[in-house]
């Protein structure tokens, strides 16, 4: 029920029918949410959504896209759902008695807005981002439901086996149906908490496209952009929660930097260091604009501040004219929302910036003993930076040296190595000689 | 959908400090989930002390033993059974239930079997 069978598509078809399909990939979204909420069923809702796009793949091509595209797939797909409910009358049984239930703790009926797909995926990040899930099965389960991936896909994506990711989503789905995880937006109190869990699996599917944490690349851009698209599409359900539009913000700023981040070999090239002519300026003017918007209007929350963090350092023109001071004071404001080391880290690294190599060293020794940073490969390459500023060379390279024990990926491995050769007493020797 | 709320709380029970007022707390609760007509059973549980374990082996014989003793701070001092629309509903009343405070709740759904 999950997957069509791989021989389904000729090789030859495959490409058209994949660029068919990726135009399907909003309306799948849309779809399943609106199934979901009428049958409270998540594995007949996407086995009746697929069917309906296969339907609509050898129909539309024939008989063209019909007047209202989403009203023609919300009819197929409910019309499969009866045949399926009809045959299965035990499965019908069950879900009359959800329906129910369904009634009783939420009455309002969905609006059916002229004959349109009412968007009813807020209940879907709800759900799927729900804390009675374990955090991994979230992200599963909402590259999955909403950003319309496949098993496999979603299985690449985090470089596990398709079959583990598979047990993952079936054990998720289990989780929801019979502990019933309702497909419902919190109320006014527990919003807050709840929306935060949602905002944090977009921004762990972002940072696992930013900066994968294994593997032999080092961005994996398509996430960066699958968890952009999600983030679009929760600012338009929930346009006057500040903190999705810092979220988007935050993820536009740092996006825009993504072709100036690695050099020709795949190598990561430090924020110093890029090529600023590279960076995007229209999804930097996007991400400025909801950074105001994610600022105004009452206490700022955590991604609003490092969007502004972001946007400081995508308005310099170089590292050495951005704005130091006014980094610093936002890293305060981060540290007292989000007490974390990782967050102290970069302030120390801004600290050094502003103030000079010892006084951000001095920061970072008072972090040696936290353990979240004990295998953080950016501690002692930091640490190393700094020490080699100093003309502390010996002890940089052992700090260098730290870094490359613990980083993940084989372009971090190849870049520290190199700023570890700068630094050992051979090359300096041949950079002076030269 | 009927849930368990297992109730786990530390062996000393109630906060010392405000014994009484915890003691109203758990009179009240118990009256707010029956008031709000989801209530299907609830007990609390004597002491683990007095507990005694029953096990029959592969030839039928009976064996009788003293305990279990608590391995953990925290042992299960009782229950409630709720019947709520869904889970979040579920939470909501442990999350209200003072056992919370000075222990945990766990939560687990009654299991449906189709006929």
């Amino acid at each position: 029920m999950d997957e069509r069978p791989a021989d389904a598509v000729s090789p030859a078809e495959a490409p058209v029918r994949s660029s068919v399909e990726a135009v399907f990939r909003e309306e799948r979204g849309r779809l399943l949410a609106a199934l979901v909420r009428r049958f409270g069923d998540l594995d007949l809702a996407e086995e009746v959504t697929s069917e309906a796009i296969e339907a609509a793949l050898v129909r539309w091509p024939v008989d063209g896209v019909p007047p209202k595209p989403g009203a023609w797939l919300m009819t197929t797909a409910r019309r499969k759902a009866v045949d399926r409910l009809r045959r299965d009358q035990a499965y019908a049984a069950r879900l009359a008695m959800l329906q129910v239930e369904a009634e009783r703790a939420d009455p309002a009926p969905p609006a059916d807005i002229d004959g349109g797909l009412p968007d009813e995926r807020l209940e879907l990040f709800f759900a799927c981002a729900h804390p009675a899930l374990a955090a991994e099965d979230r992200v599963a389960l909402t590259l999955r439901c909403l950003a319309g991936l496949t098993t496999p896909e979603v299985a690449r994506a985090f470089l596990v086996p398709a079959e583990t990711m598979a047990k993952r989503i079936v054990r998720a789905k289990k989780k929801i149906r019979q502990a019933r995880i309702p497909f419902r937006v919190p109320d006014a109190q527990e919003l807050p908490r709840r929306l935060s869990g949602v905002l944090q699996v977009l921004y762990s599917i972002f940072t696992e496209g930013y900066a994968a944490s294994a593997g032999p690349r080092l961005q994996r851009l398509e996430l960066a952009e699958e968890a952009i698209r999600l983030a679009r599409i929760l600012r338009r359900l929930l346009p006057a929660e500040r903190e999705v539009a810092g979220l988007l913000a935050l993820m536009l700023l740092v996006h825009a930097r993504r072709d100036a981040r690695t050099g020709p070999d795949g190598e990561p090239v430090l924020l110093a260091d890029q090529d600023r002519g590279r960076w995007d300026r229209t999804m930097i003017e996007e991400g400025r604009d909801l950074v105001v918007v994610a600022l105004t209007g009452g206490p700022p929350g955590p991604y609003g501040v490092q969007a502004a963090i972001a946007a400081l350092h995508d308005e310099a023109v170089d590292a050495a004219s951005t704005d130091w001071p006014q980094i610093v004071a936002l890293y305060d404001v981060l540290l007292a929302l989000t007490p974390s080391p990782v967050v102290a880290l970069n302030r120390a690294v801004a600290v050094a910036m502003r103030d000079g190599p010892e006084a951000g060293l001095a920061l970072l020794d008072e972090l040696a003993d936290e353990p979240r940073l004990r295998d953080y490969h950016p501690y002692p390459a930091t640490r190393g930076d700094l020490l080699c500023r100093l003309g502390r060379f010996g002890e940089a390279a052992a700090a260098y040296r730290q870094a490359i024990a613990l980083a993940g990926t084989d372009p971090e491995r190849a870049h520290l190595r190199r700023r570890l050769a700068a630094v050992e007493p051979t090359s300096r020797d041949d950079a002076s000689g030269a | 959908m009927k849930y368990m709320l297992l109730i786990h709380a530390g062996d000393e029970g109630a906060p010392e400090t405000a014994e009484q007022s915890f003691f109203e707390d758990w009179v009240a609760y118990d009256k707010a989930v029956k008031e709000a007509g989801i209530w299907v059973s609830g007990h609390s549980l004597a002491d683990l002390t007095t507990a005694t374990t029953v096990r029959v082996d592969a030839a039928g014989e009976r064996i009788v033993t003293d305990g279990p003793f608590a391995e953990t701070r925290e042992v299960l001092g009782g229950y409630y059974v709720i019947d709520v629309p869904d889970l979040d509903v579920a939470l909501d009343w442990a999350a209200r239930c003072p056992g919370a405070r000075v222990g945990s709740i766990v939560v687990r759904p009654v299991a449906e079997f189709e006929v």
